[in-house]
C-alpha cells in the first residue's frame, strides 16, 4: 500500500508553515499587490481600437468562403456539388449549368449557373475548401461580414468571384487534359 | 484693488456676494472633483487592466479646437460631464415598493453631511496686513476635527435609509452592513487620532483639537513620523469609513447586486455616487491635515515668504496631495479584493482597536514619563 511514510512513492510533502506576523496583517502582500499593479499600469495597453486599427490576419486564416479564378480568367469551380453536400449548416447552394459547345473552355463542360453562400448560415468550418477537388472554394482573409438585410448576407456567385480573386497556381489541369485528349485523339488516327 | 486684497475679501468678507461666491465655490469644487475623480477612476482601472479607458466622448464645439479638442477627447476630460448629463436626464423611476419619503430623502441624507464638511476644510493660509488667516470655505469657523468626524459620520444615514427605503434585500444587507462598518471602524479611527492631538494640542490653547493648529505644528517633520501606527490605522479606517475597496461592504457589487443603491436609478444614485467621492475628498484631506503636513509643501521647508504666490502654493500643494491621495485609493481599489464581512469585523474589533488602545497607551506612558 502506498502511503505518505512509504519512501518508494515519489511525492514530496509540502509542510504547510503558519502564516507569519508580517503575512497576518496583509500589509507585505498588500504592497506587493500594489507593485504589480503599478507595473501593469506603466506598461503600454494591449487594447486594438478596432475600426480605426485593425489587426493583421494570417495568411492560412479561414475568413470569408469565396470562389476562386484560374490566371487565364476560367472560373475555377465545375459545379460538382461536393461542398454543398459536405457543408454542415447546408450554407451553400448551387444551381449547375454547362458551359455552351462554342466557347473557349468547352471541354471543361461544366460550370455553375448560380453559386449562393448564405453567410447566416456559415459556420467557417473550411470543409468546403478541403473538399473541393478543383481548389475553387477558398476561405480567405476577410473577417468581417456584415449586411442590413438577410438577402445582403447570402453571397450570389458575382459577389463570391469579386471577394475570391485569381488563385495564383501555375498547373492549369483542364489545359493539361484538353491538350492529353487531343494527342489521344490524332493518335487514333 | 490688489489681488492680496480680492484674495482676503473672497475669502474672508461677509458680503452677500462674497458669502454666495463661495458657496458656490464649494458645490464646484466637490462636484468637479467627484465627477474627475469618477475619471480618473475608468482611467486608471482601464490603465492597470492593459485597457485605454474612456477616449471617444467629445463635443463639438471642444472639438473644433485646434489639438487641444483631440487631446481633450483622449484624455476622457469630457466624459465626467456626459455621465452627469446623463444621470440628469435619464428616466427617473419611483419603484411601487419603496417607502417613497425616505427613498427621496436618502441620497439627500448622503450628500449634504460632506457637503457641510467641506465648508469647514481648511486648505491653506494667507496673511494679510501682517495678520494670518486660514482659507476656508466657511471663515471665522474654526470648528476642528470633532465637528468633521461627528458631520462626515452621518454620511452613513443616507446608506442605512437608503437600503431600508428601497424595501429589498440586498440593499437592506447592504446597509446592515454599512453601519456595522461604520461603528467598527470609527472608534479605532478616533482613538488613533487622539494620539495626535495629544502631542500637539497645549493645555492653554483656545480650540485644542484645531485642524489649523495641528497644521502649524507641522512644519518640520510631518506627524506621519511621529505617529505611524496612527497614521496607519487612520488610513484604514477611512477606507473603511468610505466604503472603498477592500471594505466595500455596503455596495459589494458581486455578492449584493449593488448593495444599499440596487434600486436607484438616474439622478438619484448619481447623487449616492457623488456622496461616495465627496466623502473620499474629506477623508484624504483629514488624513493630509493631520499627518502630511497639510498645505505645508515638503517636511523640513522653510515658509518661501509669506506672499500671495507663498499661500497659494501651500494650496496647490494641499490639492497635490489631495490628487494622489484620490488616485491612492483607485490604485488599491483595482490591486486587492474584498474582505469577506467576518474579515471586516475581525479587523475593526480584534485588531485595529486593539493596536490604537495600545498605541495610545504607549504614548501617554511616554508623556507621562517625559514629564
Amino acid at each position: 500500500m502506498l502511503s505518505a511514510d512509504n519512501p518508494t512513492m515519489a511525492i514530496k510533502i509540502v509542510e504547510r508553515r503558519p502564516l507569519s506576523l508580517a503575512e497576518r496583517t496583509y500589509l507585505p502582500q498588500i504592497l506587493a499587490g500594489l507593485k504589480v499593479t503599478w507595473d501593469n499600469m506603466v506598461r503600454p495597453p494591449v487594447t486594438l481600437q478596432y475600426p480605426d486599427e485593425r489587426p493583421t490576419i494570417p495568411q492560412n486564416y479561414r475568413g470569408v468562403p469565396t470562389l476562386v479564378r484560374d490566371p487565364n480568367g476560367r472560373e475555377k469551380c465545375v459545379s460538382c456539388q461536393l461542398c454543398e453536400f459536405v457543408c454542415p449548416p447546408k450554407a451553400i447552394r448551387i444551381t449547375p449549368g454547362s458551359i455552351t459547345e462554342n466557347a473557349e473552355n468547352a471541354h471543361v463542360e461544366k460550370a455553375p449557373q448560380e453559386f449562393e453562400i448564405n453567410m447566416l448560415r456559415c459556420i467557417y468550418c473550411g470543409l468546403c475548401q478541403e473538399v473541393c477537388p478543383e481548389e475553387a472554394i477558398w476561405l480567405q482573409t476577410q473577417y468581417s461580414m456584415t449586411g442590413t438585410s438577410r438577402d445582403q448576407m447570402v453571397n450570389n456567385k458575382a459577389r463570391l468571384y469579386e471577394l475570391g480573386g485569381t488563385l495564383p497556381d501555375s498547373h492549369h489541369k483542364w489545359d493539361k487534359k484538353k491538350a492529353e485528349a487531343e494527342k489521344q485523339a490524332d493518335g487514333h488516327h | 484693488m490688489t489681488l492680496e486684497t480680492l484674495l482676503h475679501d473672497f475669502a474672508l468678507s461677509p458680503a452677500w456676494y462674497f458669502t454666495a461666491g463661495r458657496g458656490l465655490l464649494v458645490i464646484i469644487i466637490l462636484m468637479s472633483i467627484a465627477a474627475y475623480s469618477v475619471l480618473l477612476e475608468r482611467k486608471a482601472s482601464a490603465w492597470i487592466q492593459g485597457r485605454i479607458g474612456p477616449n471617444r466622448t467629445n463635443h463639438p464645439l471642444i472639438a473644433w479646437i485646434p489639438g487641444i479638442g483631440t487631446l481633450l477627447m483622449k484624455g476622457g476630460f469630457i466624459q465626467p460631464a456626459a455621465d452627469g448629463l446623463k444621470f440628469l436626464f435619464k428616466e427617473d423611476p419611483l419603484p411601487g415598493h419603496v417607502r417613497k419619503v425616505y427613498y427621496i430623502l436618502a441620497p439627500i441624507i448622503a450628500l449634504a453631511p460632506a457637503l457641510v464638511t467641506l465648508t469647514m476644510l481648511p486648505f491653506g493660509e494667507f496673511s494679510y496686513e501682517g495678520q494670518k488667516h486660514i482659507i476656508t470655505l466657511c471663515p471665522g469657523a474654526d470648528v476642528g476635527v470633532l465637528f468633521m468626524f461627528a458631520i462626515s459620520s452621518l454620511g452613513v444615514y443616507g446608506i442605512a435609509i437608503g437600503g431600508w427605503a428601497a424595501n429589498s434585500k440586498f440593499p437592506f444587507l447592504g446597509a446592515v452592513r454599512g453601519s456595522a462598518q461604520l461603528i467598527s471602524y470609527e472608534l479605532a479611527m478616533g482613538l488613533s487620532v487622539l494620539t495626535v492631538f495629544l502631542a500637539t494640542a497645549t493645555p492653554n490653547e483656545n480650540n485644542p483639537l484645531s485642524l489649523v493648529a495641528i497644521v502649524n505644528s507641522q512644519t518640520g517633520a510631518w506627524n506621519i513620523l511621529y505617529h505611524p501606527v496612527a497614521a496607519l490605522i487612520f488610513l484604514i479606517a477611512i477606507f473603511a469609513e468610505t466604503n472603498r475597496h477592500p471594505f466595500d461592504m455596503p455596495e459589494s457589487e458581486t455578492d449584493l447586486v449593488g448593495g444599499f443603491h440596487t434600486e436607484y436609478g438616474a439622478f438619484k444614485f448619481g447623487l449616492f455616487f457623488v456622496a461616495e467621492y465627496g466623502h473620499m475628498i474629506i477623508g484624504s484631506s483629514l488624513f493630509i491635515l493631520m499627518f502630511l503636513g497639510g498645505w505645508h509643501v515638503l517636511p523640513w521647508l522653510p515658509t518661501v515668504g509669506s506672499g500671495t504666490v507663498a499661500s497659494l502654493l501651500g494650496v496647490a500643494a494641499f490639492f497635490v496631495k489631495l490628487a494622489f491621495f484620490l488616485f491612492f485609493f483607485v490604485w488599491v481599489r483595482w490591486t486587492i479584493p474584498r474582505f469577506r464581512y467576518d474579515q471586516v469585523m475581525r479587523i475593526g474589533w480584534r485588531v485595529l482597536l486593539p493596536v490604537a488602545i495600545l498605541n495610545l497607551l504607549a504614548y501617554f506612558a511616554w508623556y507621562a514619563l517625559r514629564g
